[in-house]
């Protein structure tokens, strides 16, 4: 048995060597050098439309040496709102999570400020519409950064030929491809003339009065063309207005001329009611023109998406923004804001509206003119006019300009559709105002 | 001193044996054994029935942003509020019509499946329970369709002769028709196994001796059967009272509590105030409100049940 000596200059080698390897070891860039990262994404209804945030999200920890993974959380029945309750209540959970539009607000104090993420995004994109400063900015700070996948107009999805037949009315004439709109007399005025004329000729618009969003967002619009709040945005109530009586007698007669059943239809009745080919018009993204191709050629041809009529208060147009938002307690924040930098830069937008058929809306004003739009078809050019590439409409939300927290109260009770249809249904004006005066009262708990 | 010592240890040593003959005895016990094997369920069930119960009365503590304690506060605030009176009146209108008719289908029915002789009885015993066991969920999406404002099949079928179509979840009486409808369709199986149970227990001699006195059939059902199954429709009334009073899935899919609020039962009210409205504290105020209802219920048929009980 052979027994070798260590002498004092190995052994002073030896131990420098190890101390050397032991304090330089962390900072040897392996595979997930920087860490982890987890996500929770919409999981989106168009089929291959994850892939592209997939793909953008694996280029990004690839580069950045970051270990990532996504759940996509489907909205069906409330997921993602579910899914972030439960996390701001354990203080755990993904690292960045996707929220519908009032979720920023309502978990404002668990989200950390992302104004060194936003502020060179819009030096970048451009300026952000006010509906996305409204939801996602509080007091100065940004509490998310507005996400394309899942953000949407719900603007009126014209049938061409029945409009030109009963309506009168030129949709593409009046919103041509390529050109900016000959609108001006698109009023609500005109709007509520053709729901009449359609009505008459067994093709009412499909316009639903239930208590889901197309119905409160359209309810939003219209009641927001005519200026009327029913809380302002000091938090007063202001329901017993002069506006707020117009925007109903209005509705009364738009809901006269609308399917019976209109008070129970929820998101999908409406695209039903297009692809079904019973009706002129619905208010709705182009999902519903989107099936149609797949499953009713020959309505999806006679599609037309457009603006919104207007007002005497202005052009208002439904705009329901996704946000992304980090959680304060999350653990890899900084990755977080680097990879939300990444999904928001222009070649990862231009991806995501893309692989969405064009359903995806960015959120940035120089981010409207991409040429998915501009070629989607049929009949070529259907959706052109979809991300309003002409500035001819207010981005808005139903409830607003109330502070968010008492609008989302507003949004989720849909009292614009409620107090519209107890009025509709016989009841008196001031006796349904009196009603939303009393919820409006309600909604202002701390 | 060492003498202490070693009585000390003496002393113990001669108590180590009794207790061990004490633990071994009452491991022995079949009250120990029958604790021991009810644990997991105990722990489970304090897991996920009593946590959450207890911590849901915290939540309804708190103010809206949950940053304060608030105290009953926020029972107070609902107790002013016109849309929670409904939702009152609405649960209990909803799971008093419900329980009754399905209490009354399950009695009938249940009477003609006892009166089908053997193997048929099986199968229709099985048919019958078809409702009851495909997941709700699944069944009221059926249902959704069969009411569709758009494509009824039962408008369908209502047109060949002249009437309707009916808007089925658009109108508030038909809404509520029409959700009670499905809750009763659900519901009926589960009286119809219960009271066919109870019905296969009553002596046949005890019907035999009326038919000798001369009774007829209602005079059967009303002093014998009826008699010999009052604890099992008392308990069955009340479980059922529990299940439907707390039914969320039919009225979410259905109607979400539409139209007008007019189908909303105190657990999909409380979704919609506590997850969509982003108000959990108000939320969870809804929900505990079903608690003293069903308490009184449950005091009330099951004081009956106890007192039968002692009669027999």
């Amino acid at each position: 048995m052979s027994r070798k000596t260590l002498t004092r200059r190995q052994f002073v080698a030896a131990t420098a060597m190890s101390s050397a390897a032991l304090i330089t070891a962390p900072y040897v860039r392996g595979a997930y050098a920087a860490g982890k990262i987890s996500i929770g994404f919409w999981d989106h209804w168009v089929p291959g439309a994850n892939d592209a945030s997939t793909a953008l999200v694996k280029e990004w920890g690839e580069r950045e040496k970051v270990e990532v993974s996504i759940d996509y959380i489907t909205s069906n029945n409330k997921k993602i709102e579910l899914t972030a309750a439960a996390e701001a209540q354990a203080k755990s959970g993904h690292d960045i999570l996707q929220m519908p539009s009032w979720w920023p607000h309502a978990y404002s104090e668990n989200l950390e400020p992302l104004n060194d993420v936003m502020e060179p995004l819009i030096k970048q994109n451009g300026e952000v519409n006010d509906t996305v400063k409204y939801l996602g900015r509080s007091g100065g700070k940004w509490l998310a950064v507005p996400a394309t996948p899942g953000s949407q107009i719900k603007g009126p999805c014209s049938r061409i030929d029945l409009m030109k037949k009963h309506a009168g009315i030129d949709v593409q004439e009046m919103y041509p491809a390529g050109s900016p709109p000959k609108a001006d007399n698109w009023t609500m005025e005109t709007f509520l003339k053709a729901a009449e004329a359609c009505h008459k000729a067994g093709f009412p618009f499909g316009i639903g009065l239930g208590e889901t969003t197309d119905s409160v967002d359209t309810a939003g619009a219209i009641f927001q063309s005519f200026g009327a709040e029913l809380v302002n945005a000091k938090g007063d109530i202001t329901v017993k207005t002069d506006a707020v009586r117009q925007a109903l007698e209005f509705y009364k007669k738009l809901i006269a001329v609308l399917p019976t059943d209109a008070p129970s239809w929820d998101d999908a009745s409406n695209n039903k009611w297009l692809i079904s080919g019973r009706g002129a018009m619905i208010l709705n993204p182009p999902s519903a023109w989107a099936v149609a191709r797949r499953d009713a050629p020959q309505v999806a041809e006679q599609c037309w998406t457009h603006g919104f009529p207007s007002g005497p208060k202005g052009r208002f147009a439904p705009f329901l923004p996704y946000f992304w938002g980090v959680w304060a307690f999350g653990k890899n924040k900084e990755a977080a804001k680097s990879l939300l930098v990444h999904l928001s830069s222009p070649a990862a937008i231009e991806k995501f509206v893309a692989a969405s058929g064009g359903y995806d809306l960015p959120a940035y004003a120089n981010m409207t003119k991409f040429k998915t739009w501009a070629e989607e078809g049929p009949p070529k050019g259907t959706l052109f006019h979809y991300p309003d590439p002409y500035k001819q409409q207010t981005m808005s939300i139903a409830a607003s300009p109330a502070p968010p927290k008492i609008a989302q109260q507003i949004y989720f009770q849909a009292t614009l559709t409620k107090m519209a249809l107890r009025f509709a249904q016989g009841e008196k004006l001031e006796t349904a105002l009196a009603w939303a005066e009393g919820e409006c009262e309600g909604f202002m708990r701390t | 001193m060492a003498d202490v010592v070693v009585e000390q240890g003496r002393l113990s040593r001669a108590a180590s044996p009794r207790k061990r003959a004490s633990l071994r005895n009452a491991m022995g016990r079949k009250s120990t054994v029958a604790f021991f094997l009810t644990l997991p369920l105990i722990l489970l069930i304090a897991l996920l029935v009593l946590y959450p119960a207890f911590y849901s009365v915290y939540l309804a503590t708190l103010n809206k942003a949950m940053t304060k304690f608030v105290g009953l506060s926020n029972f107070t605030f609902l107790f002013k509020r016109e849309t929670f009176w409904m939702v009152v009146r609405q649960s209990c209108i909803f799971a008093i019509t419900a329980v009754v008719f399905k209490a009354l289908i399950g009695f009938i029915v249940a009477h003609f499946v006892h009166n089908i002789p053997g193997k048929k009885q099986r199968k229709w015993r099985g048919m019958l329970l078809v409702p009851w066991v495909i997941p709700p969920a699944m069944s009221t999406l059926a249902w959704l369709w069969l009411f569709d404002p758009s494509y009824s099949a039962f408008n369908y079928t209502l047109s060949f002769f002249g009437i309707g179509p009916i808007p089925w979840l658009g109108d508030t009486f038909w809404a509520r028709f029409s959700v009670i409808l499905v809750n009763v369709w659900y519901g009926a199986p589960f009286f119809l196994i219960m009271y066919l149970a109870a019905l296969k227990s009553v002596p046949d001699q005890l019907y035999e001796a009326a038919a000798i006195d001369g009774a007829n059939w209602w005079q059967k059902i009303w002093h014998i059967t009826l008699p010999m199954m009052r604890n099992i429709i008392a308990i069955t009334t009340l479980f059922s009272l529990i299940v439907t009073f707390a039914n969320f899935d039919i009225v979410r899919i259905l109607t979400s509590g539409g139209p007008l609020d007019r189908t909303h039962l105190f657990a999909t009210w409380a979704f919609q105030v506590g997850i969509q409205s982003s108000d959990i504290p108000l939320g969870a105020c809804v929900s505990l409100f079903m608690v003293p209802i069903l308490a009184v219920a449950a005091v009330f048929i099951l004081r009956d049940v106890n007192k039968r009980g002692n009669e027999a």
